[in-house]
């Protein structure tokens, strides 16, 4: 981990629902919810606030419906914020990621962000074959060689350790690792700065899950890549971040080293869970 | 029987005698006029318009024929096209349309001597001189259709000209047959920017389009939309740099290039057909101007 910060969220809120001025002082784990009494709306996350630094692996960890999805949703644009700032910084540059227009969103998306989601069928185009999906991403940026593409496809399909003999294959021919693995190859196509992991593992038996970790530990020891890991699995935390956040009712309750965080939590939502895991 | 249809066909002419010069009002062919500047303007663009109900059916070339007649005047001359020949239905019932309509004008079927030719999938083989405009008729104007369903997201993509799931297409195609299989509706890059849908023209039309002295005209009726490519425009359809865009051969199984059996003509884009008689395959120029030309060549100026 260096000192080159990558991602800077300050006071992060999403609300879902029309809003009213109480509905922040009346949700978030001291009230026990995060509908809003008053008017109905959910407060998915409120004031969420980190730094990521080159090179590091963040977990944001809590229960279903605690906020750490939309959190990363926000950050890679399929949702927009209700209020907060993120700072992107990327070679020399600053991007202010809630004020920028449509067109900077989607060169950022398609260039500069990684997004491995829970589910294949949202980061794969099941209509082309695997290589073809790689192919997409370097295509995106220009490449307009096919014996380059092909070869960057298979150097990258290697690294994830997918069968090159069947990149020509369709993905839904594949087991769901790895499709898995595939999504994986096709986040890291563009050498991004920055990857979101949605619940990377979920669903997975337990040896492909600790071979899929093991891959994304890999790529971060090679390629520096900075990571925002989101899961309610306490083993992927203590596997794979560095530094973790605690999420509950759409607010940050902890946060803190992730072998501090297991060894001593401080908050009792967070004492229950490592009691309850171990 | 004779004598009604006869009647008929009087009362036509006279019926169409009391429609406008041209048969669209002075306003629509205003309007179409407009969008082919704008088309001009910015090349390969497509230009959406109020497309007219055409006393023929959508798909049958409505969008060429409303760019003919907004564009037609009395001194014109006009050569109607379709897939090569001038006297299959759809040429032979668009021109006698627009003969019906636009009193005056003149039609050929020599493309050296018109000035104004509407085609339906082909381009003269004969270079077109800058005096010249081509109308070509269009089914499917956007390229991007057949990744994209949504025409809003198609518009940001060519707006962006992010055309990387298009070009995913040729890498597929690649993949599976080594080399690229699509044989017409190339999709082709104008002035470096918009990909569009040439029409059903087949690849060998395709360099055609590029640095064409003539304008290019494309009007879908159906899609409502009209675009250009303007005279002396880079067109080049997309391809890997290691795998170039090529077009058809018409090599036989030994590797010959085969010839027009009528005319002998060894550098035509060529129709297959079989002999009905001796079952036989038979090559023949698909431009019948040009067919025609080359046979006059062959036995010293005469036909």
């Amino acid at each position: 981990m260096s000192n080159e910060k990558v991602l800077e969220v300050r006071n992060l809120s999403k609300v879902y629902g029309k809003g009213c001025p109480k509905c922040f002082e009346s949700t978030g784990p001291e009230h026990n919810t995060n509908i809003c009494p008053h008017c109905g709306s959910v407060v998915a996350a409120h004031n969420i606030s980190f730094d990521l630094y080159k090179g590091e692996i963040l977990g944001i960890m809590g229960e279903s419906g605690s906020g750490k999805s939309t959190s990363v949703k926000n950050l890679f644009f399929d949702e927009n914020p209700t209020s907060g700032q993120a700072i992107f910084f990327d070679e020399g540059k600053q991007y202010d990621l809630f004020n920028l227009n449509a067109q900077q969103k989607r060169h950022l998306r398609n260039h500069r962000f990684g997004m491995v989601y829970q589910n294949p069928v949202l980061g794969l185009n099941f209509n082309v074959s695997a290589g073809g999906n790689i192919a997409e991403r370097l295509l995106m940026s220009n490449i307009s060689n096919y014996s380059e593409i092909r070869e960057r496809a298979i150097e990258l399909l290697r690294r994830t350790e997918v069968l090159t003999e069947r990149m020509d294959e369709m993905p839904k021919n594949f087991s769901g690792g790895m499709q898995q693995r595939v999504q994986i190859a096709k986040a890291l196509a563009t050498n991004p700065p920055l990857l979101f992991l949605d619940e990377v593992t979920t669903g997975l038996d337990l040896s492909v899950q600790a071979a899929i970790l093991d891959l994304i530990m890999e790529i971060q020891r090679e390629s520096d890549t900075a990571m925002i890991a989101v899961t309610h699995d306490l083993g992927v935390i203590r596997l794979l971040a560095g530094r973790t956040i605690v999420m509950k009712y759409g607010r940050i309750i902890e946060t803190g080293l992730t072998d501090q965080i297991l060894e001593d939590p401080q908050d009792a939502y967070t004492q229950r869970l490592v009691a309850s895991a171990l | 029987m004779s004598s009604e249809v006869k009647t008929t066909e009087t009362q036509f002419r006279q019926a169409s005698a009391e429609y406008n010069f041209g048969f669209l009002d002075e306003y629509a062919k205003k309007e179409v006029r407009r969008s082919v500047l704008k088309a001009i303007a910015i090349p390969g663009y497509q230009v959406p318009y109020s497309s007219r109900e055409m006393p023929m059916g959508r798909g049958f070339g409505t969008g060429g024929l409303q760019l003919t007649l907004s564009l037609i005047g009395k001194q014109d001359t006009l050569k109607v096209i379709d897939q090569g020949s001038d006297d299959s239905v759809n040429a032979v019932n668009l021109r006698s349309f627009i003969e019906m309509t636009c009193p005056g004008i003149d039609t050929t079927t020599k493309v050296s001597e018109a000035n104004l030719i509407q085609s339906r999938h082909r381009i003269p083989e004969q270079p077109l001189r800058e005096d010249q405009v081509i109308v070509l008729q269009v089914p499917y104007p956007d390229a991007l259709v057949v990744v994209e369903p949504s025409e809003d997201k198609r518009k940001i993509m060519h707006g962006e000209a992010d055309y990387s799931r298009l070009l995913v297409k040729l890498y597929e195609d690649i993949v599976k047959f080594n080399e690229i299989t699509i044989a017409h509706r190339y999709p082709t890059r104008i002035n470096g920017h918009y990909v569009l849908d040439p029409s059903p023209i087949p690849r060998w039309d395709v360099p055609k389009m590029n640095d064409s002295k003539a304008l290019i005209l494309f009007g879908a009726g159906r899609e409502k939309k009209i675009y250009a490519v303007p005279p002396y425009t880079l067109a080049e359809p997309l391809e890997f740099d290691d795998v170039p865009f090529r077009v058809e051969n018409f090599n036989d199984e030994n590797g010959q290039r085969r010839v027009c059996h009528r005319c002998g003509c060894d550098h035509s884009f060529l129709d297959e057909f079989v002999d009905a008689r001796s079952g036989e395959k038979l090559y023949q120029c698909s431009d019948s101007d040009y067919c025609d030309e080359q046979l006059k060549l062959k036995n010293g100026g005469e036909r």
